[in-house]
């Protein structure tokens, strides 16, 4: 397995929005190595023909009825109202 | 007055007058003023909300399920007007507009709000040290940690600040904190209480329930709490199955080898043998792929975490990202990694697929046994900032909590007594899918045989 670089590491902090100071990334490199490292040892097992699992309720496509009742709408007087700032294609 | 410990003794006092539920709100509070700056376990008390709420049960009404109930909230639970932390700064003055369905339910059915509850920030720990309000002190010594992630709502009934309280549980933050503080507690089936209102961790594996101090208790506030409000597309209003035959257990071997606490092991033996000599039958059963269980829980957490905690850009919920505590941009961070390309098929695909296997497993032992039993922990309450240091240690202790989340089914933790050093032992029986009906009746049977009677540390 690829070990985990401190150029990962500010890879990753990019790619979830977050600014790391120093310390914090002298810090987490060890600390993210070693559990990446434990999670590894999933390629042990053999998963061959095995479909993967992302919710366990065997439920699809839960969906309410498609109407406006009070609770699902907006009343408007809590909101500032603004002339429209975008005008029609043209 | 002496504060009643369980919900029969509370509306048996009520209905006799022997106090009332102003009364009643009076000495919770005293406990609370007593002890709360000591074992930090409420971040925010309601007491008005709870006068309020104690007069109109004084007044009016008192045979609904939860009538004059003293109820506290980890502070994940969205509650309408009061301040909702999540126990993080990035919600420091969050103030939700509405509530959470479970939180409608527990009040709809006449229980008192007392407070907001610490917990560790976005319910990301072990040992509620992770919170951004400070660690919750256990009850039963002060030195050690009262368990996590729901480490108020543990910590609220051994310092007997309320009747009953709520949590959330991702891999074991109902089960582990009730562990530590000899309470009762369940981590319901998947999609049987809605996590409408609740700050999401890990959505494919949150779930929300009760802490009490009997098996009768949480079983009452279970079925205040379930079923369909319309409004968590998980939830479903399942049969849920009753069951009087004889009762099988199976005892999963790869839970009690290597690792785990001699006092733990002996314990376990000694619930085995109570159960045993109430006619229930115990069979050894083998789950090989359990062992994986945390790994593949450590890679579709973060995973899941990443995503949810993205919502929070300085824009919607005031404070920036910056103010994410340390375990949780760990957390967001591993989630990015094993997401990111080149990265995605070795770790997150590859956990789903383990995941599947383990279920597969756990079912197929479910044709043959009505429950399984195990360790909620493989050690009792350790000591504030045993862990702190190493993250993955501190993961190690969900090492018996993975299984019941990754598969969906239900847990109930059952005190089962005390360590050498006073500190509270219990274990954790699962079932099948919407079989909670077996845990209540299993933990009853032993609560009568034990003669168990709740207890609380001061």
């Amino acid at each position: 397995m690829t070990k985990l670089t401190k150029k990962d590491v500010l890879h990753v902090a990019e790619l979830s929005n977050l600014k790391l100071t120093d310390s914090e990334i002298k810090k987490f490199l060890p600390q993210l190595t070693k559990i990446i490292e434990f999670v590894g040892t999933l390629s042990e097992v053999d998963t061959t023909n095995i479909e993967p699992t992302s919710q366990t309720t065997k439920l699809v496509n839960a969906l309410r009825e498609d109407v406006t009742t009070s609770s699902n709408s907006l009343n408007i007087d809590e909101y500032f109202k603004v002339k429209a700032i975008l005008s029609k294609r043209t | 007055m002496n504060i009643p410990l369980t919900i029969k003794e509370t509306q048996d006092g009520l209905k006799s007058k022997k106090f009332s539920a102003v009364e009643l709100v009076d000495a919770y509070l005293a406990q609370i003023k007593k002890y709360n700056s000591e074992y930090n376990i409420f971040l925010t008390v309601t007491e008005e909300l709870a006068y309020a709420k104690a007069k109109e049960i004084d007044r009016g009404d008192k045979t609904s399920h939860l009538a004059g109930v003293i109820v506290s909230y980890k502070d994940i639970f969205l509650t309408k007007g009061v301040r909702t932390t999540a126990g993080s700064k990035i919600l420091e003055s969050y103030i939700p507009p509405y509530s959470a369905t479970s939180v409608s339910r527990i009040e709809a059915a006449g229980a008192i709000p007392i407070g907001k509850l610490n917990c560790d920030a976005f319910a990301h720990g072990s040992s509620g040290e992770n919170s951004d309000f400070g660690v919750t002190k256990n009850p039963w010594n002060k030195e050690y940690v009262s368990g996590g992630s729901s480490s108020g709502s543990g910590a609220v009934l051994s310092a007997n600040m309320s009747l009953i309280s709520t949590g959330t549980d991702t891999c074991g933050s109902i089960r582990l904190p009730a562990n530590y503080n000899y309470a009762v507690s369940l981590k319901p089936t998947y999609g049987a209480v809605s996590r409408y209102g609740v700050i999401a961790m890990a959505s494919s594996l949150d779930t929300v329930g009760p802490l009490g101090r009997t098996v009768d208790d949480v079983e009452t506030v279970f079925n205040v709490i379930k079923g369909v409000d319309g409004l968590d597309g998980t939830v479903t209003n399942s049969k849920f199955v009753t069951h009087n035959a004889k009762f099988r257990i199976g005892i999963p071997k790869e839970f009690l080898v290597g690792g785990i606490d001699k006092e733990i092991e002996k314990n376990i033996q000694d619930v085995i043998n109570t159960l045993k000599s109430e006619n229930v039958e115990f069979v050894d059963v083998s789950l090989p792929t359990t062992k994986y269980g945390i790994s593949t829980y450590y890679i579709i957490q973060p995973a899941e975490v990443s995503s949810n905690l993205g919502r929070y850009d300085g824009i919607r919920y005031g404070n920036d990202r910056n103010s994410f505590g340390e375990e949780a941009k760990r957390r967001i961070m591993l989630g990015s990694y094993v997401l990111s390309a080149g990265y995605y098929d070795a770790f997150y695909e590859k956990a789903m697929k383990v995941r599947t296997k383990i279920i597969s497993e756990v079912d197929e032992v479910f044709d043959k046994v009505d429950a399984l039993i195990a360790p909620v922990a493989p050690t009792p309450a350790f000591k504030i900032g045993e862990k702190a240091d190493d993250p993955l240690t501190m993961y190690l202790t969900d090492i018996y909590a993975a299984t019941a989340n990754l598969c969906g089914i239900p847990s109930i933790a059952i005190p089962s007594g005390f360590s050498k050093n006073e500190l509270p032992l219990g274990f954790q029986l699962m079932a099948g899918r919407f079989n909670e009906d077996i845990l209540f009746k299993l933990g009853k049977m032993y609560e009568t045989k034990t003669n168990y009677k709740p207890k609380t540390a001061f």
